[in-house]
């Protein structure tokens, strides 16, 4: 029991290293708020877009969703990063963690909103239409925030899953939580860091399923 | 006598779904301040006619003309058409993340353009008119099949349109409710709406019809004053048409 706590909760390392791991805190939060922010806007535009019916963009946008949707974020990352500047393209390892997984959340979540409005039924179309309300006004107005309400908590789910991802970043050498742990744990040869960044991932994760919850029951409406 | 403009004239409608044709070649002509009501058995085309009225279904051929406009022709603006031709559904498909408020101004706000005040004086108007002012707030699921469905023509004609199109408009209503949104339509009727109704409805037709058309099978097959066409159908189908309604 002793070697478990000294190795795991050793007050003398983590007290050591919290600094570096707050440090990395708040990288980690950041580069999450980003991805949440840019991947929930994005999905919503092309899924707005893809309403539109144009044969061309949606073959695109279907071809980018199911892109996204089979490579493992980590493979992206990976590429993006190791392979990208190959074709004279250099971004740091943040840009393109941050770049990686907006496009897989914005794949995954164009297909939910898709999945809304489809869902949607067609007599709201027809009778905003027979108002003389046009289609991009319908679709705004009408029939996105039935989607949106009917979709939370695929979306939650989809967004709290991708985002959590942000610990790949580590790979490229992005000093979010995971990788300041890690080197931390090399130092110290004890794995106490590694609790530090598991509460400081609980510490944004959690609000955020909690938040989502908030949002699920908030935006519900009796039917 | 000057030719009195007819307010809908839609002329040799024939629509087509793949296959099968559902109008062949139907004509329809609803004066002003005229109540035209449409009856038939289901599958007769009474629905998808009425839906032509506002291109809510396009007509494969034929001609609508509203107020006079040609509605079927190439760059035409249906937007700014369809405001002058408000439609009630069977399935009141009133907005559900709205309140009654919000379901009638909507239109008023983004596509009359009005502020929001106005707006909602306006749709405040509208709802008084059906009788449900004191249910602005409430949101379509906290009300009545018949109360929903009042909502829904309080939408339409906010939208002080040239004609209504009723599109079984109590066919989803339970029959304690029907009465309620019927003297709706007759109070509308009596202040002069144009309107147009697909309906099972024969005793209202009966009493508040101008004309009545009875359609099967993609056809009008005899139209005349609810006295003629009830009191006196000369066709086959009309009869049996009626004779199988009039169980009810």
């Amino acid at each position: 029991m002793d070697v478990f706590l000294d190795e795991f909760f050793n007050a003398e390392v983590m007290l050591k290293y919290l600094p570096d791991i707050i440090d990395g805190f708040w990288v980690t939060l950041w580069l999450a708020f980003l991805v949440v922010i840019s991947g929930l806007t994005i999905g919503l535009a092309l899924a707005l877009l893809r309403a539109y019916q144009n044969p061309f963009v949606n073959a695109g946008i279907i071809l980018f969703v199911d892109l996204f949707r089979a490579l493992p974020p980590l493979v992206i990352i990976i590429v993006g990063f190791f392979g990208l500047p190959f074709v004279g393209i250099r971004l740091s390892g943040f840009l393109i963690s941050w770049l990686s997984l907006t496009c897989v959340l914005a794949a995954f979540t164009e297909e939910i909103y898709w999945a809304g409005i489809t869902s949607v039924n067609k007599g709201q179309w027809e009778a905003a239409r027979s108002t003389g309300l046009g289609f991009g006004g319908t679709l705004c107005f009408v029939v996105i925030p039935q989607a949106i309400r009917m979709t939370i908590p695929p979306l939650t789910n989809r967004t709290i899953a991708i985002t959590k991802n942000t610990a790949l970043a580590s790979v490229v050498a992005v000093p979010e939580m995971l990788t300041v742990a890690q080197t931390s744990l090399a130092y110290a040869a004890n794995t106490s860091p590694l609790t530090l960044a598991a509460a400081g991932y609980l510490l944004i994760f959690f609000p955020l399923t909690m938040l989502s919850r908030w949002i699920e029951t908030r935006f519900a409406w009796k039917r | 006598m000057a030719r009195v403009e007819p307010v809908v004239e839609a002329i040799a409608i024939h629509k087509s779904f793949g296959d099968v044709e559902v109008l062949k070649g139907v004509n329809l002509t609803v004066a002003p301040q005229e109540l035209v009501f449409i009856i038939g058995p289901s599958g007769s085309g009474k629905s998808t006619l009425l839906r032509c009225c506002n291109l809510l279904e396009e007509p494969t051929s034929g001609v609508v003309r509203i107020t006079g406009e040609d509605i079927t022709g190439v760059g035409v603006d249906i937007n700014q058409v369809r405001q002058r031709i408000g439609m009630v559904f069977q399935s009141f498909n009133l907005y559900p993340h709205m309140s009654a408020l919000g379901n009638v101004s909507l239109a008023l706000r983004k596509v009359k353009k009005q502020p929001r005040a106005q707006a909602e004086a306006k749709a405040h108007e509208a709802l008084e008119r059906v009788g449900l002012a004191h249910k602005a707030d409430a949101y379509p699921t906290e009300l009545s099949g018949g109360q929903q469905q009042r909502v829904a023509i309080a939408r339409a004609i906010a939208m002080e349109p040239d004609v209504m199109l009723f599109d079984e408009p109590t066919s989803a209503l339970d029959p304690e409710l029907v009465g309620s949104v019927l003297e709706v339509m007759r109070e509308l009727r009596n202040s002069g709406m144009t309107m147009v109704v697909v309906s099972h409805e024969m005793r209202f037709a009966r009493d508040a019809a101008d004309r009545v058309l009875f359609m099967d099978a993609g056809m009008v097959v005899e139209q005349g004053t609810p006295a003629e066409v009830f009191g006196a159908p000369k066709h086959e189908r009309t009869k049996a048409f009626l004779a199988s309604v009039s169980g009810h």
